[in-house]
């Protein structure tokens, strides 16, 4: 076995610097958004929601898939997703001002029009405050609880190797995917979704799903460039396990692509009055500039960069993609939510600025405090030295 | 022999690491022209080897875009011009519908180019020879031992000097390999009659094989039971009513469409003229109703405007105008009694209209020559 040449270093605090400079301005924006126009506020803060949701149960979805594939070459970068993965707990914080706006938000929370409308109706069983709140609830109790069991627990391996830690560690991320499914499937269905109660789109869980792992993984490969550069992961990584991070997303730039379009096909083919109407919104006014800069911003362009092979192994393109496809995905959550508030056409203002300052700099400050005394490598683990050699 | 020609020098090592330190120790020593052989994939290999990366992908980007182009213009060619037609309510150019099928070409062509530009320019196809083929050194190195050759064509090659430095960095077996450039340009003759005979052969017991399963074996009756029916097709012999041997039969003289009496004005053209008046007025729902039922029974033979330029012309005799001087002039039962009666060799309709129905042709026939021969005051 090969010895590891690991030496803890602290991070900068440069890190938390930046990250209260955003979180205290995202803050002050959202502060004056709900007080100036609570409604607009409020849709922006599913935005903030579904976008650190994406990371955070991204990040269990990533420890999993390598617990469940037995990757070697991920096992240097565990760490910084089981530290990620710490933002699970920020999700109820940032549910809460919109459990406070529920009627604001959402269209079958309202009774009256309900009770007139046959299809919302037929939904209530579903569609209702209180079935709502459990979901969303119990949602929220599973990703900590899947926190503690794929995460958590790996931070004692460093000191004190179990016997076993990994074969019971798979067998729970197996028993987590199913779960991260529906629970996924459940949030993107419930916080975006119903904004158009009328609408339904069988894929529209895996549509999510596609979006979050792309964001979850570049903010991963944002951290493991970052940290790597600056010495934080020992004797640093080589150009493969760069090349597996740029595969990755540009499977994955392939993969949402491939969702989102079969949903559009199978809605444009059937043309169902029930169906279309969600993206003839989605074409009025100036929004159909921003439908057709979906496909521009959160496919070709990733797809064009990461196509050359040399591209996926160099950091410089790849901190320039990942940081890409981070915007993507707020754009994609901007697009699914936005047009529900303004159907006229796209609006974009200052605070539509605080989803994104908010989500960073929580990402940030999170981070910065929970990788305090611990070590970025997870020194513990017997795959470790393979995982560092790993050669394509 | 004479002819023989050196290729390289080749070294044996027994396990992957000891290749890709050899590898590291060929390369820094200034040596370019070698290559590696192992019986698995090393992982690191390139990377020890410092080889570039590889043309193909130019080729897998060339192809694809090719593939994308062609498939898009080919549908939009298709369905837009040269033979549009509308599917599902779709415009003719249902671009989202293109994009799978562009996808799919685009995927076939990359990836069946990538495989010929390799096979044809990077291995030169139709050669499948090569020095290193039926040496000792090949056959350990394909089954369980790593090499590597140093060849000829290097600059800083020189036989013993390489042989010395194998020996130097652990290799064992050392071997010099040797070619003949017969041997090299030799090329199988792919029309030699044993191999074509065995095509031809393999291709007649496949598809004989095929369609004895198919039409033999698993053969199920179409279900073709509706067209067998014991019935007789329109404008088909038939020696069912003897006489004529006609399928179709002529309605007896004197058969009037339901809901209609005996025309009384039989013979007397000028009496109907004078007698009969259109009871409809012109109405859009009359107009309507006469347009239809002229369409389907007059239009064959006097067109669709009454000029008499019909899908008939040529096969029939040719209908006068229905806009003549005469025609024009004469009173609306005179057309009734037309239709009614027939006229030499027009036949007569009255066992498939209804008075109401032949009143609405009228008027639609007089809505025709209206707009053939407007007024100034019409225009206006
Ligand atoms: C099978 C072909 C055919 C069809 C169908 C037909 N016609 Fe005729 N029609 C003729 C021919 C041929 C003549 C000229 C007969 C003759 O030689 O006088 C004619 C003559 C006429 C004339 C007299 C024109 C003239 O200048 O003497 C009128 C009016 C007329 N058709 C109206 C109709 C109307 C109305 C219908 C539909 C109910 C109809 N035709 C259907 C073949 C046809």
């Amino acid at each position: 076995m090969i010895a590891i040449n690991y030496q803890r270093k602290e991070l900068s605090s440069k890190l938390l610097k930046i990250g209260v400079l955003l979180l205290a301005l995202g803050f002050i924006i959202a502060l004056l958004g709900y007080v100036i126009d609570h409604e607009r506020a409020a849709f922006n803060g599913i935005i903030l929601l579904m976008f650190v949701m994406s990371v955070g149960l991204g990040s269990l979805f990533l420890i999993g898939l390598e617990y469940l594939v037995g990757a070697d070459w991920s096992v240097p970068f565990r760490r910084i997703m089981e530290i990620l993965a710490i933002v699970v707990f920020a999700i109820p914080v940032f549910s809460l001002p919109l459990f406070a706006n529920l009627h604001t938000l959402f269209h079958w929370t309202h009774i009256e029009d309900v009770m007139k409308d046959p299809i919302l109706r037929n939904k209530m069983p579903y569609l209702n405050e209180m079935f709502f709140s459990i979901r969303s609830t119990a949602a929220f109790v599973l990703m900590f609880i899947f926190w503690w069991l794929l995460a958590g627990r790996s931070f004692g391996q460093d000191s004190t190797p179990t016997k076993n830690f990994r074969k019971i560690t798979v067998r729970i991320s197996a028993l987590f995917m199913p779960i991260f499914a529906i629970v996924l499937t459940f949030m993107a269905v419930d916080w975006l979704m119903s904004l158009e109660p009328h609408w339904f789109s069988t894929i529209f869980g895996v549509y999510y799903f596609a979006g979050t792992f792309s964001v979850a993984l570049a903010v991963v490969t944002l951290f493991a460039i970052y940290l790597n550069e600056n010495g934080y992961l020992g004797e640093g990584i080589e150009g493969d396990h760069y090349y597996n991070f740029g595969a990755l997303l540009f499977a994955f730039t392939n993969f949402w692509a491939y969702i989102a379009f079969s949903q559009f096909l199978l809605i444009w083919y059937a043309n169902l009055p029930e169906e279309t109407f969600w993206y003839l919104h989605r074409w009025e006014g100036s929004w159909a500039v921003i439908s057709v800069g979906i496909i521009i911003i959160h496919f070709i362009v990733p797809y064009a960069v990461l196509l050359p092979q040399p591209a996926k192994s160099d950091p410089k393109r790849l901190k320039f993609i990942a940081w890409w496809l981070v915007f993507a995905h707020f754009y994609d959550l901007y697009w699914l939510v936005i047009p529900t508030y303004s159907h006229s056409g796209a609006v974009f203002g200052w605070m539509e600025l605080y989803p994104v300052l908010i989500a960073l700099g929580t990402i940030l400050i999170l981070f910065y405090f929970f990788a305090k005394n611990k070590n970025l490598l997870p020194i513990g683990d017997p795959k470790l030295p393979k995982g560092i050699n790993f050669h394509l | 022999m004479e002819n023989k020609i050196i290729y390289g020098v080749t070294g044996i090592f027994d396990t992957p690491d000891e290749i890709i330190s050899a590898v590291k120790q060929v390369k820094s020593s200034g040596f370019e022209r070698f290559d590696v052989h192992t019986p698995y994939p090393i992982h690191g290999m390139p990377k020890a080897m410092k080889l570039g990366t590889s043309p193909l992908g130019y080729f897998a980007l060339v192809f694809g875009l090719t593939g994308a182009f062609a498939a898009f213009a080919l549908m939009t060619y298709l369905m837009g011009y040269n033979y549009p037609l509308i599917i599902s309510g779709k415009p003719f150019i249902p671009i989202p519908a293109f994009i799978p099928v562009t996808f799919e070409v685009t995927v076939l062509l990359a990836s069946v180019g990538t495989v010929l530009a390799m096979l044809f320019l990077l291995f030169k196809f139709p050669n499948n020879s090569h020095p290193l083929h039926d040496t000792n050194y090949m056959k350990k190195v394909s089954s369980n031992k790593f090499g590597i050759c140093i060849e000829a064509k290097d600059e800083k090659f020189s036989k013993m000097e390489v042989i010395e430095f194998l020996k130097k960095i652990g290799a064992k077996d050392i071997e010099v390999i040797y070619y003949d450039n017969d041997a090299l340009n030799f090329k199988i003759n792919i029309f030699e009659w044993k191999f074509v005979a065995f095509l031809v052969v393999s291709a007649l017991v496949v598809s004989g094989a095929t369609y004895i399963v198919l039409n033999k074996l698993m053969f199920a009756p179409p279900f073709n039971w509706m067209m067998g029916q014991h019935r007789i097709d329109a404008q088909v012999e038939s020696k069912f009513f003897g006489k004529d041997n006609f399928s179709m039969r002529v309605a007896p003289a004197g058969t009037v469409a339901r809901n209609t009496n005996q025309f009384k004005f039989s013979g007397q053209p000028e009496l109907a003229e004078a007698k009969l008046i259109n009871p409809l007025i012109p109405t859009e729902e009359n107009l309507r109703k006469g347009m239809k039922k002229y369409d389907i029974y007059c239009s064959p033979c006097h067109g669709y405007h009454g000029i008499g330029d019909a899908r008939l012309n040529g096969q029939f005799p040719n209908p006068p105008s229905l806009h003549s001087e005469k025609v024009r002039n004469w009173g609306d039962g005179h057309i009734f009694y037309v239709i009614t009666e027939g006229q030499n060799s027009m036949p007569s309709y009255s066992s498939q209209l209804t008075n109401e129905e032949k009143w609405a042709i009228v008027l639609y026939v007089r809505a025709l020559q209206r707009a053939m021969n407007a007024k100034e005051e019409d225009l206006k």
